[in-house]
């Protein structure tokens, strides 16, 4: 590979590594904060990248054989308002969030009242039958061909070959924006009650907290921000189909890269993303067994263990400016580790 | 601290149900509403589901997390035979299919027990090395189970790396369906999966309603606190559990690979949704319901297929979980908390 | 010798400290009963004692061994038993299996000493099959006192054993504790019904934010004009 490939390369990986931090923030606000389990991740990523690209996708092209029946053009609806940065992408971004926070509300709803692990079995469900939805209902977006005329942000700026470098920096702004919100957040009040509740839901009750509200808060929240992740990812790869939200690297991978950061902290969170994530393309080019993708599989599921056993508090640890209590305990991580 | 759900009382309500669902299917074919043989497609697979519910439940019952690696033990037992009935078995000149009118050979009755007690093992294994010193810490359950989404991933790894991601088969010999009334088709191998269900239930029933530790299992699962002051060793229940549970994983994902004529590494993972579904239909700790939950997902799903695409399947069980969370969270025989 | 020495304990759950330092002591066949405010730490203490919680500091002596920190299934066997406050019997098994699960850790034939507290609690053997989530609370106590005598206990740790009865059946558990001691079972009871518990014991211990606060004789405890204000309503 010569130097333009590696930079190339290198730049794909970032990008991915950024839209998955999105992610791993938005789980942050479930696991590290409030002590949410939610399994279907690849439900909400898939959810909104499929929104954000059926909202911009231009409609079905007789000549193309296409089977979904609606595109909804933003980027030509929106060509009115002409700021000269692409504003439709923008609006999509907010789009897929809010539907990944309205779903989030209904299963919330349903499931954050009962036992702790019920959201989680739910969560699965979502995942899933969004999936199959997506699969099975070829007028809603193409059935498995997928969708693959999903436009680019700020397309006719830069030449095809810089494409990379522009959107590079469109995620690293995007993660930027969401990580200093989420900061914001945690740190407020609000914030501040998740983080008691998930501390002692007992005690946070007990002084006339509303657990349910607050844990549905979050709940939606963090699918909110899931959903923007899902958009980023949409207009990166600019294909999405049914094969593309799969467990491992749609939830799993995920999971890894909150637990290996430092739940409950999110540079930990962000840190995380890149390090696994660099881990994971990295070892493609080892030799042998080592770069199987089945071994890696093995390995993701390894290192979640042994973070939880061997050292709760990930790379960086909690933050711990919440209580007293928090801070006296010896490498305090989510839900009482 | 008392679980909702428990184990006895179950009998008045099981028959009940039982009667009244069969009733009622019996009606709905005659007048040709469903088609019979979806009944009894529907029945067989709820079988299959039954034995895997079984075992969660009881891990729920008593560990009380919810333990997302079920499925996956499911597909490491399928493997496991595998690997006896293809590779070990045929070195030692054990082999040979057609066994009366199923389409595996003799083998298949050394094989399944072995593998139910390599599994059993691993299990007290795995607790051994994780899931004992988490509860020594005191973490929350939602740690466990998250500690077991770890352990599913990873048993799913190495699944791929041993037997890599190909669909795979026991040695067959394909069978005719057997022709039975109201054109209902029935595969032989159907019989031996009602045989070694009814079976493994019966055991199952005698084991803790008569013997010192099933009782002692009960009274865990019941109130895990008074059974230690009552002097019974909850460790030793607990490894009781993971060997039980593990055991029925190993059965379920071996009628399943016979049941579907193939094996693939996903396909435990793939019946994580059917089996929670079943466990909560039934009341969480109830095994007993969850066998009424499975067939009842499992006909359900099944009689679907008449105006649903047959994918749907995972998203009729989840629908019906989420019906059972809003009607009654605690299930047909949970008790209220 | 005493029975139960509880020496200093310090304990309580995760960072919250609830007993600083509580002293007991149980002498063979008496009834000690520990009075105090709700949040005083008496079930924090009886948890302490019988291994559900490890205690931070202090120790705990039963029958001149250190049983400090032992697990609770090793400690029954000893012969010391408890009732918790709620939930203190296993609502889906039957009464029977409820008494079965009491004598766990027998390895003798226990049948005989069924029969015994059938003959001791004649309302639960014609109930024998029926299961404990059925029954009224009056009747849930019999079992958990039941349960708890399988192992013929040397001591018998009580946690509110009149706690949400009908009137009528208080007067009867107490009745059931005053028989269980007579037969030479000594017995520790914490108690929101103070005057009650004060009369039937030898002596008593008043707990106040998890330090002793005062103690002597279940009399004379009694007839004390702060115990009075403070615990017996006026």
């Amino acid at each position: 590979m010569d130097i333009s490939g590696i930079i190339s390369y290198t730049t794909g990986v970032v990008i991915m590594a950024g839209i998955y931090a999105v992610f791993s923030l938005g789980l942050n606000i479930h696991w590290g904060y409030t002590g949410l389990f939610n399994i279907g991740i690849a439900g909400f990523f898939a959810l909104g990248a499929y929104t954000s690209a059926i909202l911009t996708t231009s409609a079905p092209d007789p000549d193309l054989f296409e089977d979904f029946k609606f595109g909804g053009d933003l980027p030509a609806l929106l060509s009115f308002l002409d700021p000269g940065i692409d504003l439709w992408f923008f609006v999509a971004l907010l789009a897929a969030g809010v539907v990944c926070g309205v779903v989030a509300l209904g299963i919330g709803f349903i499931t954050l009242r009962l036992r702790d692990d019920y959201l989680a079995i739910a969560t699965l469900g979502i995942a899933e039958s969004v999936r199959l939805v997506f699969l099975n209902e070829k007028w809603l977006a193409n059935g498995s061909k997928g969708l693959y005329r999903i436009p680019k942000f700020m397309g006719d700026v830069v030449s095809a070959e810089n494409y990379e470098f522009l959107y590079l920096v469109a995620v690293l702004l995007v993660l930027a924006v969401v990580y200093l919100a989420v900061q914001q957040v945690i740190k407020s009040p609000w914030g501040r009650v998740l983080k008691a509740i998930r501390e002692d839901e007992t005690t946070a009750a007990a002084s006339g907290k509303n657990v349910f509200s607050f844990k549905l808060q979050s709940f939606v929240l963090g699918a909110f921000i899931m959903g923007i992740g899902g958009a980023l990812y949409a207009h990166s790869v600019r294909f999405v189909a049914p094969i593309s939200f799969d467990p491992l690297l749609a939830t799993f991978i995920i999971w890894a890269m909150l637990m290996v950061g430092g739940s409950g902290n999110n540079k930990g969170a962000v840190l995380g993303a890149f390090v696994v994530w660099g881990i994971w393309t990295g070892t493609q080019f080892l030799p042998g067994f080592l770069s199987d993708p089945n071994f890696r599989l093995f390995m993701i599921g390894f290192l979640i263990v042994a973070v939880i056993l061997l050292r709760p508090g990930g790379i960086l640890g909690e933050e711990r400016r919440v209580s007293r209590a928090a801070q006296e305990r010896e490498g305090a991580a989510p839900s009482e580790l | 601290m008392t679980m909702p759900g428990c184990m006895g009382g179950w009998r008045w309500g099981v028959a009940h149900t039982l009667m009244a669902i069969f009733l009622v299917v019996m009606a709905l074919s005659f007048l040709s509403v469903i088609r019979l043989e979806l009944v009894v497609n529907g029945l067989l697979i709820g079988l299959i589901m039954a034995v895997g519910a079984i075992g969660l439940s009881l891990v729920y019952g008593i560990l009380k997390f919810a333990n997302i690696a079920q499925g996956d033990f499911m597909t490491l037992g399928a493997y496991m035979c595998l690997f006896l009935l293809g590779t070990l078995f045929p070195r030692m000149n054990i082999q040979g299919t057609g066994l009366g009118p199923f389409t595996f050979g003799y083998p298949m009755l050394l094989a399944l027990p072995l593998v139910m007690v390599v599994l059993a093992t691993l299990a007290i294994g795995l607790d051994i090395g994780v899931y004992r010193r988490l509860r020594g810490r005191g973490v929350s359950t939602v740690v466990l189970a998250m500690t077991s989404l770890g352990v599913a991933i990873a048993l799913r790894g190495a699944v791929q790396v041993l037997w890599g991601g190909e669909t795979e088969q026991y040695p067959r010999l394909s069978r005719q369906f057997y022709q039975a009334p109201m054109d209902v088709r029935i595969p032989p191998d159907g019989i031996f999966i009602g045989l070694v269900t009814v079976t493994l239930v019966v055991a199952l029933y005698l084991f803790l309603s008569r013997t010192r530790m099933g009782k002692a299992m009960r009274a865990t699962s019941d109130n895990e606190e008074l059974a230690r002051v009552s002097g019974i060793n909850t460790e030793r229940v607990i490894w009781w559990t993971w060997a039980i549970g593990a055991a029925l994983a190993a059965t379920a994902g071996i009628l399943l690979a016979v049941f579907q004529a193939q094996l693939l590494p996903i396909m435990g993972w793939r019946v994580l949704i059917p089996l929670f579904a079943a466990v909560i239909l039934g009341g969480i700790g109830n095994p007993f319901g969850a066998l009424v939950g499975a067939l009842i997902i499992g006909v359900t799903s099944e009689v679907s297929t008449e105006w649903l695409s047959p994918s749907y399947k995972p998203a009729v069980a989840f629908l019906l979980m989420i019906a059972t969370l809003l009607v009654r969270p605690t299930g047909i025989f949970g008790v209220k908390s | 010798m005493s029975l139960l020495a509880v020496q200093g304990i310090v304990a309580g759950y995760g960072q919250t400290e609830i007993l600083h330092g509580v002293s007991i002591v149980v002498e063979p066949g008496e009834i000690v009963a520990i009075i105090g405010p709700n949040g005083s730490g008496k079930s924090t203490l009886m948890k302490s004692a019988v291994g559900l919680l490890r205690p931070t500091g202090g120790s705990v002596n039963f029958r001149g061994e250190d049983i400090t920190g032992v697990a609770p299934e090793n400690i029954v066997r000893k012969g010391l038993c408890y009732v918790p406050q709620s939930s203190n019997v296993f609502p889906s098994l039957s009464i029977h299996e409820n008494l079965e699960m009491g004598a766990f850790v027998r390895t003798d034939d226990y049948r005989p000493r069924i029969t015994e507290i059938y003959d001791l609690f004649p309302d639960l053997a014609s109930r024998r099959k029926e299961r404990a989530s059925r029954l009224s609370g009056g009747q849930r106590q019999m079992v958990a006192l039941a349960r708890a005598l399988m192992l013929n206990p040397v001591l018998l740790l009580l946690d509110e054993p009149s706690a949400g009865l009908a009137p009528m059946m208080v007067a009867s558990v107490f009745e059931k504790i005053k028989g269980i001691s007579s037969t030479g079972v000594a017995v520790l009871m914490v108690e929101q019904n103070a005057r009650e518990a004060l009369r039937l014991s030898a002596r008593g211990y008043v707990l106040a934010a998890g330090h002793n606060r005062l103690e002597g004789p279940g009399r004379s405890l009694l007839s004390d004009p702060e115990v009075a204000r403070l615990y017996l309503g006026g």
